[in-house]
This record gives C-alpha cells, structure tokens and sequence, in this order.
C-alpha cells in the first residue's frame, strides 16, 4: 500500500476506530469500576457483555424489539445478574486469596461461555435490518449507521455514570467504598450494598453495550473473549481501577486496532493490540501511581 | 521375625509399611498394564492421564507453588509441539533431539511473558497468558511457514525408541509417558524441598515479607516460569510424536488450559499430589464424555468445568487434598481437646 493511498483513508479509519473506542470504554469502564471497588478482576466481563448481546437479541428476534428499545431490558436483565453474581459469588471470595479470586471469576467465564453454546449452539447470530443499518454521509465520511449509533449511546451512558458517581450521594458513597473499604463502613456507607451496586452497574453498562453491538455486530458463544480481553487491555493501559484511564485506554485500543488493521491486514490487528498490552505493562511502573 | 520383635513399632509405621507395599504393588501394576489391558483406549485414557499430569504439575509449580496463575498454558504446550515438528520436519532433526529443544523452546516465551508481568500484581502475569496465547494462536493460524490453519503431520517412520514413533501398539508412547510422569512429579517435589521451593511459597504467601527477608521476587517468580514452560512444552512435543497431527485448535486451545488449571484445583494447588488426583479424576471423565457426546460435549464439559472452577474457589480452594488435611487438622485438634 502506497502513502497517498493510505492518506486518503486515514480519517474513515480514525472515525471508525474512534466509535469503536467509545463502545470498548463502555465496556471496559464497567471492569474498571469493579476492580476498583473490590480489588477483584472481572475475568468473566467479556462473557456478561456476551448475555448482553444475547438479550438484545433474542428480544428481537421472540418479541421483534428493535435492539435500540431493548437498550433498558438488557441492561435492567444484565445488571440483575451482576448483582446476583455478587451475592451468590463474590461476595464469598472477597477475602480470599487471589488465587481464588481468579479462579471465581475464570471460572464464570468458562461457565457461562459453555452454557451459551449448550444452549444456543456456536452458530454466528445477527439482527436482521435494524433501525440502526445502512451507512451514513459524515462529512464525506462514510460510517455505519450501527457504528455511530453504538458510540453515541456509549457517550451518553459514560456521561450519565460520570453524572451518577461524581454528583449523587450514591456516587459519593461508591467512590469512598473505592477509595478505602473499612474507613467508607466506619462513615456508615453499607459497603456490602454499595459493592453489590458496583456490579449492577458494571454488568448493566455491558448490557446497554450488547444491545448497542447487536446491531453490527455478530453474536456467539465466543464473542465474549475477543472484548473481554480487549476490555483488560484498556484497563490495563490505563491502571486498573482508574476509570478515566480505562476511558482512554478503550479510545486508544479503538484506534490501535483500526489503524493497524489497516497497516498490517485484519487478521494481525487482535495480535498488535494484544501485543501492546504486553508493551503497556512493561512501560507501566513507569507511569504507576500505585 | 518374631511377634517381639515386631511389638514395639507403632501403629504408624505399620501403615506406612502397608503402603509402601501397596505403592509397590501399584507400581507393578503401572509397568504391567500395557499387557493386561490390551484394548487401545484404555490405554490412551492413562497415556492422556500421564501426560495431563505432566501438564497439571508444571501449572501447579507457577500456579499452586509459586501463585502466579496461568490461564494460557495451552500456549506453551502448542509452543513445545510446534517446535519440536518444525525441527524434525525443516531442519530434519532427529525425534528425540527435536523433542528435548521442543521443551527449550517454551522458554523464550515464558521470559516474553514475565519480563513485563513479574514486577506487578498477579492479575498482570494472568492476562498476559491470555493476550501471548491469543497472539501466537493467531500468527500460527496466519502462517504458511508453520502449516496456518490446516497444521502440520509428522511423516510415518518405522516404528521404535530411537524414532519416537509406535503404530503397532499404544505401548512405547505408554511407557514414554509413564517416564515423564514421573519425571515431572519427582522434578517437583525435589523442587518443593529444596530452597527454590521455599522461596516459591514465600512469594506466593507475602510478597513484601519474602522479598524484605532478602528473596528476589522476581527472580524466582521467572524460574518457576521457565521450569513449568520447559515441562509444558515437553508435554507437547510428546503430544505431537504421539498423534504426529498438530494444528493451532488442538495444541493451542484455551479448553486445554481451562483444563489444566482444573486439575490443579480439583487436586489441590500448591501441593505434591493435587494435580495427581486431579488428573486421575478427571481426565478419564473428560476423555469419556469427548467419545460420548462428540459434538455437543465441547459445551457440556466447559459448563462442567467452570461450575466446578467457581465451586471449588468458593467453598474450599484448598481443593481435595485441602480439604482431606483440614478435617485431619480438626479430627486431631478434636482428640486432643478431650485429652
């Protein structure tokens, strides 16, 4: 590929990258947030991302719910389980070492990954014509509707839980809880409450992040892995239990994969972002708070 | 010998006479069973057994000993199979030779791995496992030098030690991986008492503690690496001259590494004969359903697996042999308190 060539579609593969950032920050926030608050990863985030775009579509497809109106059903239905997972779970492995921690949740993973293709088989699923489709002139760019409106829904999700945790009480009490456990219980705060809140929103942000991909995107058993591992590249990138880092982790890896994809053929684009997450963690202690 | 001669040994001495006559009795058995049972799937299900053990002990010594858990350890398996039938098939190495630098070629990724992970929490290490299995999963599948997606065949020799290669019967390969089964788990418990192994558990108990009283984390964190890579890839080569077919799915898979981790914790991590145990439990299960729900088991046995994953995190991480030597601690801190 020539550089005039490449030039010209440098800004399409930007954008693109871009909007695709924006859905990964949605995702990634959500492992971000229940790192921070209980010191546990979340190695099964990709897999409830996974239920997500289940939800929205088996909501299309049983009840013809565009995946765009299935937004607060998935995500109500996701941040159910999250809660659920921290009681039935978590909640029980909290203290424990963290080899049993990553294990607890690996072992979700590998559960729920099963049980989806035991009960909806491996076959690749996707939405027929959803409101959502086509392709859209943006200053002469040309962007999937889909895309666009996936980022669009993401902004406005990451906006209202930046709102939620930094202007509520709610948000006050979540953000102590992050900050030191023990000293949030002896303010008062019901940390138990407050942890089981973390999860209904980080699983519930996967949720409207299904519903969101849905509409370009495939489902299977396996779609999980690719965005949970990319969801753990961006954390990484930006320190886990930061959110704004794992923000601009997300953005960055959005961007990694399309421009690479681009420079190195799309079968080596996971490759290179998984490669910069080896990178990023070497560079790391460089820039660590911690 | 006489009855007064005898009288004066305890009780407990006795039981380990009785067992060591039953190991020995077990051992016999173990060098016998090719010619008792002559059927070909038994006997893969105790070669599978032999080299899954091979397999569990290499996780256990990063994983239980060290507490560095690996989640891709396929990766290093896939690594010790492609290398060994690279060097036989394009630099015509002989099979051994090509089996043993099959082990040596693991290490390279194993230090790829822990140069950036080591230094910062365990999560760290865990997620590069997965995110090196996903980049040399896709390179492979993406390269035409190493067969890409369709794989690569050991061409047929004729059969014997010296070609690594049995087609009359499944018992050389037995013997072989009855040989490295063993290897492994001596390899380990001379590790588990020797310095190394103290080191091993000091990291994985309290890092600061082990590191203040002069042991570099770091350091040892990386043997640990590279003596399970080294074991792991072993176990692949092995695999590789046993099916003589290996391609990214079946020497790279992350249900091989779901797999491996499960023994250990099945077993119990940490400890000499937990992933034994484990294995011995589970692979003939695991081979069992592969024939009887082929197709469909793949998703069977992963809900199995997982369901068993969380259970044994939530309610005894110890696994079984943690959960045999708790009741023994109780029973016996029971029969003191009444004393």
């Amino acid at each position: 590929m020539d550089w005039s060539e490449l030039l010209q579609i440098l800004p399409q593969t930007t954008v693109s990258g871009l909007l695709m950032g924006l859905v990964y920050a949605l995702i990634s926030v959500g492992l971000s947030l229940i790192y921070g608050l209980m010191d546990i990863v979340n190695f099964a985030h990709g897999e409830y991302l996974m239920l997500g775009m289940y939800s929205a579509f088996w909501a299309w497809f049983l009840f013809n719910i565009d995946p765009l109106f299935s937004i607060p059903i998935s995500a109500a239905v996701m941040a159910l389980l999250g809660v659920l997972t921290y009681f039935g779970i978590i909640k029980r492995i909290l203290t424990a070492p963290s080899l049993a921690q990553i294990f607890g949740t690996y072992g979700i993973l590998v559960f729920l990954r099963g049980l989806a293709q035991l009960l909806w088989t491996a076959d690749f699923r996707n939405v027929v014509n959803p409101i959502a489709s086509g392709r859209m002139n943006f200053f002469g760019l040309y962007l999937g509707t889909g895309k666009v409106v996936a980022a669009a829904g993401a902004a406005i999700t990451l906006v209202i839980l930046a709102l939620v945790l930094n202007k509520t009480k709610l948000g006050l009490s979540v953000r102590a809880t992050a900050s030191d456990r023990s000293a949030a219980e002896l303010m008062g705060i019901n940390t138990d409450k407050v942890l089981a809140i973390g999860w209904a929103l980080g699983i519930g942000c996967t949720g409207i992040a299904g519903s969101l991909l849905v509409n370009f995107n495939y489902v299977s058993p396996q779609v999980g892995a690719l965005f949970g591992l990319l969801s753990f590249v961006a954390v990484a990138l930006g320190g886990f239990g930061s959110l704004t880092g794992a923000f601009i982790g997300a953005v960055a890896i959005g961007l990694f994969e399309a421009i690479g994809g681009v420079l190195f053929g799309p079968s080596y684009k996971y490759a290179i972002v998984f490669g910069l997450y080896l990178v990023a963690v070497l560079l790391r202690p460089l820039f660590a708070r911690e | 010998m006489t009855m007064e001669s005898i009288k004066p040994l305890k009780h407990g001495i006795w039981l380990k006479i009785i067992l060591c006559v039953f190991a020995l009795f077990f051992a016999l058995f173990l060098l016998l069973f090719p010619h008792i049972v002559v059927l070909p799937f038994p006997q893969h299900i105790m070669i599978m057994i032999f080299m899954y053990i091979i397999l569990s002990q290499s996780w256990n010594l990063l994983g239980g000993y060290a507490g560095q858990i690996s989640i891709g350890h396929a990766v290093y398996f896939g690594i010790g199979a492609y290398a060994s039938v690279l060097l036989q098939l394009k630099a015509g190495f002989p099979a051994w030779p090509a089996f043993v630098l099959g082990g040596i070629a693991a290490i390279p990724l194993a230090i790829i791995i822990g140069i950036p992970t080591f230094r910062l929490a365990g999560h760290y290490f865990a997620i590069a496992t997965i995110a090196v299995g996903e980049i040399v999963r896709i390179l492979f599948q993406n390269w035409d030098w190493v067969g890409g997606n369709v794989g690569l065949s050991l061409p047929l020799q004729h059969e014997g030690l010296w070609a690594f290669q049995f087609h009359t019967s499944k018992a050389g390969y037995y013997y072989i991986s009855l040989a490295l089964a063993a290897l492994s788990v001596l390899c380990v418990y001379l590790i588990e008492r020797s310095k190394w192994g103290y080191y091993f558990k000091a990291i994985k108990g309290d890092i600061d503690a082990a590191s203040s009283l002069g042991v570099n984390p770091v350091k040892y964190k990386h043997i640990a690496n590279i003596v399970a890579s080294v074991m792991a890839g072993l176990a692949g080569a092995f695999y590789a001259q046993y099916v003589l077919f290996i391609d990214p799915p079946s020497v790279m898979a992350s249900s091989m590494s779901v797999l491996v981790m499960l023994l250990s914790v099945l077993g119990g991590a940490g400890r000499l004969w937990g992933p034994v145990i484990g294995t011995v439990i589970m692979i003939p299960i695991s081979e069992l359903t592969r024939v009887y729900f082929a197709g469909g088991g793949q998703a069977v046995d992963q809900v199995i697996y997982g369901a068993l994953i969380v259970l044994f995190a939530v309610l005894q991480p110890g696994g079984l042999l943690g959960f045999y030597y708790q009741r023994r601690a109780q029973s016996r801190r029971l029969g003191h308190g009444t004393a």
